[in-house]
């Protein structure tokens, strides 16, 4: 294994001199064998890690409110089986550390996500890849697992260490198995919720920590390619921050294959990193430019979203790049234009690729509504009871459809689940499907699923009651006046695609193709967050456990010691005894001979 | 405790007791009073200090620059306000826009009970608006909250100027972790309560609002902002909230440090900070400043916008901007840069404002009063209900002699008054209270109907009207079951009032010590001295001048008093029955407890005092 791994390293920079950039013509990257081909130009061609491939790209986004959406992808391929009773022990692309994980917890699909922030969905529409405030963490094991909880502890801790993150605070109160919102999405057909874990810390920090060893995991590190871009000064200084790692099992139809994609999504925000200025750049985005492409990469590729500046008109892009590329993102097709990095002539003369947007007018257009939106909050005063409302916005002018809505609260909040309410537009909208498994005290929490049918143009508000138990004294957290989290509800859902939406816009294609909807982009599958909630229980004042405990013990030595005193002491009348005065005096009185006093 | 087991000791000690029960009660009453005028007195207080360390150690700087410019923001709005004839909704939805801020307007209405003599309304409608400005990376569970008032007239327009000013300001600034929502909110208190109802889904009182639909988590602070010039001389701290409640001391510390880092003059009850203590004209300003703090939080009602914020446990208070005719001027630069400072600090917070206290009173800026000093004065006034109370215990049981029991044995006995006899008081005294309280409300056509008088006067007049019959109800309903009230009787009575009042002034005085020691005061030394025996007309005359209507009366005027704008008998008479139709109309807009409380508790306990006297 040493061995592999040094020959990995040495590696390098071998393959950076004599990487020759692959021609990768405008398709939609998937064409793995023939890039392996261009890659296997090293000293070392290991027969069995060779069919691995990886890719970059960088897809840049002007959103409306005039930040600047920027997501990096990296995709690591590899053809080979962890599962198999043969150890896999030679690592090449793929990081090693996770192909250890992924073989010895026997995980089929593994799904790991930081954030900083919350994504606005209102301003900004929607992500590539969704994730929830803090760090989230689902997993489905092997079937061949035996004991799933044990192994998921095991692997929250490991992964922790991985991350340098607090994912070893995953126990069995904040993991839930969800039976119908998280099925896999590799290929397989294992779908019994026994071996699925979900878990959300909402609590979870995301720093630079976190960052370091994710980039570690890339092929050249934070060396070459793409990943220069991410110093971390620049990343969080940015309105939203997200990172996230995904293994599954892909289908090569042959054998399987494993897929790494590692993605990190950040917006920069107009006001405070733009300084108001509609005027965006690489560098003005990350202090850095870009040089080369990662030498390992098949493809790295930054893609720019030009679907609502076709001709220029709203914003400048330069150096101008004759590439572009057409793609149906979230049931909504838009216009990319293409900078290919594995090619010479795109860093030009000065070797450096800046990419530039200037804004020719201040304000862009109005955004299209996004077409389902959720918040939550959690409604009442006072610290006995409180009531959770889960707000579920359809937009679409015409069109119902389900969703499917998760909702994972910690033990501590007392769920009364009779006063579940669910109303759309005023009327009681019975849910199709409901799971729910209720909490147990300190050891798992309440989980709730709902089918829900949302009418069109509408907002589904989900209310359920609760109370708030009151902790023992050594489970308060540090900061107990802070207030506990409670993870985002997770709303999945089949959307009508916006481009079913437009059916009177049909200027511009032909009448012929646009009379029925077509069935693949009819839909898409969307998954939402909604904020998390900070919930203040009951607190006890710690600062004075000296004053409590003075005070219980007076009231149990005076008023309990008195009363109880008086209820069991049998009174009898005795014969006065004399005073200790008239004692006092008839001694004196004996001794001077006079009659004593009685 | 061998004392109260050993019989010996007992009869002893219920000896001394009894037999020097008055003077004992007297001193009493004394001590509490001094007690109470000693909290005044500097060295008897405590300075106050930071306790929150998140707030206390880190340093901020404040770099604010744009005052002026707020200042036109601030007389534009002045000018789209004159022109809307109100809330210039749209202008401020744009501004804030612009400034980069998520925008929400929220409308609402209400009706109030009867019109509102003071400030001219009676179906209000009106429309919030708020931007929240989001905190980069945060995930909007956290909220700070700072409001300016569209006020009728020429008033606060500076205030929402400076708001917006300060809404670009933090903007830009990349150092928030907390949400920060700036509120606009119109008709006062009433859009305040619709915006709080909105944002936290209660209802309390029946108020008619649109859903709110941009939240920013769980509020952790708020300041209210009322500012009418564009310079000022001295900034007032406004903390008394809805039924008394107070913000966290910090928040206070918190004020008072920043203007004493950025040299602004600060007052509370707008009266200045004095060194001088030693002297009597020292003490005297210090005991004016807590009278005005405890009269103010005695009468349960919000003193500023902040008021309402306190029911949901956020910490908030008011900053008023003063212009009087001092030399030192303070510029709105100032200000902002006195509120980005407390703005960044509480963005510093890490948990909510608990550390220091929230039962405290103010002799100044830089004093305060904990709950454990001023608690004994109340104790020291209560004592003496349960001194007169064990007083008559003891006499019911001396005159039934051999049983340590004397209620049970006087019940048995056929002499003495049947449970009816005690009963019947108790219940048409509480029937008087609960006419009190509901009748002037709901009487108030029929009255305007029959008498010349609007409204607002119906609903004040009918009020004393019924606190006025309530002492001429037939008091001896007694004789009716029993034909004779005796001696025992009348104990009885009083044994049972004492003890309601010691509970009722008790329970009072633990949520709002301030209400709870004014009645003390006044309802104390009638209820320990109120016998049939007495000579009728002087104790009935006594009685009547320590009820607690008079008393609110007396609080009015001394009120004004302390206020330096004294006013004569009849404006104090006016201010009295505008006080009522205000108490009345608190309690049905936002809930304040204090109208039930005397209406339904205070009253029929005094009430009972009342029938005493007139025993037979």
């Amino acid at each position: 294994m040493n061995v592999a791994e040094t020959v990995f390293i040495d590696n390098v920079p071998t393959t950076e001199t004599d990487a020759s950039p692959p021609s990768v013509t405008e398709q939609k990257a998937d064409e793995a064998d023939h890039v392996l081909d261009t890659m296997q130009t090293q000293d070392f061609p290991p027969p069995s890690t060779a069919k691995d491939q990886f890719q970059e790209e960088l897809v840049i986004k002007p959103l409306h409110s005039g930040d600047i959406y920027a997501s990096f992808q990296f995709r690591t391929q590899w053809d080979t089986d962890f599962l198999l009773g043969s150890k896999v022990s030679h690592y090449r692309l793929f990081p090693k550390s996770l192909g250890q994980v992924i073989s010895k917890f026997s995980v089929r699909e593994l799904h790991i996500s930081f954030t900083q922030g919350y994504w606005r969905t209102m301003q900004w529409g929607q992500p590539f890849l969704p994730s929830p405030p803090g760090a989230e963490l689902w997993v489905w094991f092997q079937d061949t697992v035996t004991d799933v909880d044990l192994a998921w502890k095991e692997l929250t801790n490991v992964l922790s260490g991985i991350f340098c993150a607090s994912l070893n605070f995953i126990d069995s109160t904040n993991t839930v198995q969800p039976s119908a919102s998280f099925k896999p999405l590799g290929v397989g057909n294992v779908t019994d919720q026994r071996f699925l874990r979900y878990a959300v810390l909402p609590r979870e920090i995301v720093c630079t920590e976190n960052l370091t060893p994710w980039k570690k995991l890339l092929p050249c590190g934070s060396k070459a390619g793409l990943a220069v871009l991410m110093k971390s000064e620049k990343l969080f200084h940015s309105s939203f921050h997200s990172q996230a790692l995904h293994i599954r099992p892909v289908c090569k139809c042959k054998s399987t294959s494993w897929e790494l994609r590692q993605t990190l999504n950040v917006v920069f925000d107009l006001h405070t990193s733009g300084q108001g200025k509609r005027e965006w750049s690489l560098f003005k985005m990350f202090s850095r430019t870009l040089t080369e492409a990662c030498p390992l990469a098949s493809s790295s590729k930054v893609y720019v979203d030009i679907t609502d500046n076709p001709q220029g008109e709203l914003f400048e892009l330069s150096p101008a790049t004759p590439l572009v590329s057409q793609a149906v993102v979230l049931g909504d097709g838009r216009t990319y234009s293409v900078y290919d990095l594995t090619d010479h002539a795109t860093f030009g003369q000065t070797h450096s690729l800046n990419v530039l947007l200037r804004w020719r007018a201040a304000e862009s257009g109005e955004m299209l509504r996004p077409l389902l939106h959720g918040e939550r909050y959690v409604a009442g005063y006072g610290l006995q009871t409180g009531e959770i409302h889960t707000l579920v916005y359809n937009n679409h002018p015409y069109r119902a459809f389900p969703v499917l809505l998760l909702d994972t609260v910690p033990w501590y909040l007392r769920l009364y689940i009779h006063t579940l309410t669910v109303t759309s537009k005023g009327r009681d909208n019975k849910p199709s499907y409901i799971h729910y498994q209720p909490s147990k005290d300190r050891l798992q929490p309440h989980l709730l699923e709902m089918l829900i049918q949302l009418p069109p143009n509408s907002v589904t508000e989900v209310t359920v009651q609760f109370e708030r138990a009151l902790l023992k004294w050594t489970e308060y957290t540090p900061d107990p006046n802070h207030g506990f989290y409670v993870g985002s509800s997770v709303i999945s859902a089949l959307v009508p695609s916006v481009v079913a939406m437009d059916t009177n816009n049909t200027q511009e294609r032909p009448l012929f193709s646009s009379f029925f909807p077509c069935k693949e982009e009819s839909t898409y599958f969307m998954r939402i967050y909604t904020e998390p909630l900070l919930v203040n229980l009951p607190t006890p004042d710690f600062s004075m456990p000296y004053n409590v405990i003075c005070l219980t013990c007076t009231v149990v030595a005076v008023g309990y010691g008195s009363l109880y005193n008086l209820l069991t002491r049998t009174f009898q009348v005795e014969e006065p005894s004399q005073g200790l005065a008239k004692r006092l005096a008839n001694i004196i009185r004996r001794l001077r001979g006079v009659p004593l006093l009685t | 405790m061998g004392l109260l087991s050993d019989p010996n000791r007992r009869r002893a000690l219920t000896n001394l007791l009894t037999r020097l029960n008055a003077p004992i009660c007297v001193v009493c009453y004394l001590a509490g009073v001094m007690w109470f005028m000693g909290l005044a007195f500097e060295p008897f207080t405590l300075r106050t200090y930071m306790s929150e360390n998140a707030m206390g150690s880190t340093m901020v700087e404040e770099h604010f620059p744009a005052g002026e410019r707020a200042l036109a923001t601030g007389r534009e709005f002045a000018a789209h306000k004159k022109k809307v004839g109100g809330m210039p909704v749209n202008w401020l939805v744009k501004t804030m826009e612009s400034r980069g801020l998520e925008v929400f307007t929220q409308s609402f209405t209400r009706k109030l009970p009867f019109p509102d003599e003071n400030k001219e309304r009676y179906l209000v409608r009106g429309t919030n608006v708020y931007g929240i400005l989001r905190a980069p990376r945060a995930s909007r569970t956290e909220a700070l909250v700072l409001t300016a008032p569209c006020s009728q007239g020429n008033a606060n327009n500076q205030a929402v100027g400076l708001l917006l000013g300060l809404a670009q300001y933090f903007r830009s600034q990349v150092y928030w972790a907390k949400d920060i929502i700036f509120l606009v909110n119109e008709h006062d208190l009433i859009g305040m309560q619709a915006w709080l109802e909105g944002y936290h889904h209660t209802n309390t009182t029946g108020g008619d609002w649109s859903p709110l639909h941009g939240r920013g988590g769980s509020i952790q602070a708020s300041l209210s902002l009322e500012l009418s010039s564009d310079v000022i001389t001295s900034l007032d701290l406004v903390l008394e909230g809805l039924n008394g409640q107070l913000p966290n001391l910090d928040l206070a510390n918190l004020f008072h440090a920043f203007c004493q880092k950025i040299g602004v003059l600060c007052t509370i009850q707008g009266k200045l900070q004095r060194n001088d203590w030693e002297s009597t004209s020292g003490y005297s300003h210090s005991a004016q400043t807590m009278m005005l703090m405890v009269l103010k939080q005695a009468s349960g009602r919000p003193w500023g916008d902040h008021g309402l914020f306190l029911r949901y446990h956020i910490e908030a208070a008011t900053i008023r901007g003063i212009n009087s005719f001092r030399q030192y001027k303070t510029d709105t630069t100032t200000i902002g840069r006195l509120l980005e400072g407390m703005y960044r600090k509480l963005n510093n917070l890490l948990e909510r404002l608990h550390q220091s206290y929230f039962f405290y009173l103010m002799p100044s800026l830089t004093r305060f009063v904990s709950i454990g000093y001023y608690m004994p004065a109340f104790g020291l006034l209560a004592v003496i209900l349960l001194l007169r109370a064990l007083d008559l215990w003891v006499q019911l049981g001396a005159s039934a002699p051999g049983t340590e029991d004397g209620l049970a044995e006087r019940e048995q006995s056929p002499s003495s008054p049947g449970v009816l006899s005690i009963l019947t008081p108790v219940v048409i005294s509480h029937m008087t209270g609960v006419a009190l309280y509901c009748l002037p409300v709901m009487s108030q056509e029929m009255a305007v109907q029959h008498f010349p008088v609007s409204e607002t006067e119906a609903v004040v007049l009918t009020a004393i009207a019924i606190y006025t019959a309530g002492l001429a109800l037939p008091h001896n309903t007694h004789r009716l079951l029993q034909g004779e009230g005796t001696e025992h009787g009348w104990r009885v009575l009083k044994l049972v009032a004492l003890l309601y009042l010691a509970v009722l002034l008790g329970c009072t005085a633990l949520i709002n010590f301030s209400l709870g020691f004014i009645l003390a005061l006044s309802l104390v030394p009638i209820a320990a001295f109120i016998t049939p025996h007495t000579h009728k007309p002087l104790s009935a005359a006594i009685m009547v001048l320590l009820s607690p209507g008079c008393t609110l009366l007396y609080c009015v005027l001394i009120f004004q008093e302390l206020q330096e704008t004294p006013v004569s008998l009849q404006d104090g008479w006016m201010l009295f029955l505008s006080v009522i139709s205000q108490g009345i109309l608190d309690h049905s807009l936002y809930g304040s407890l204090v109208y039930p409380l005397l209406a339904l508790l205070i009253y029929p306990c005094w009430l009972l005092l009342w029938n005493i006297l007139f025993w037979k």
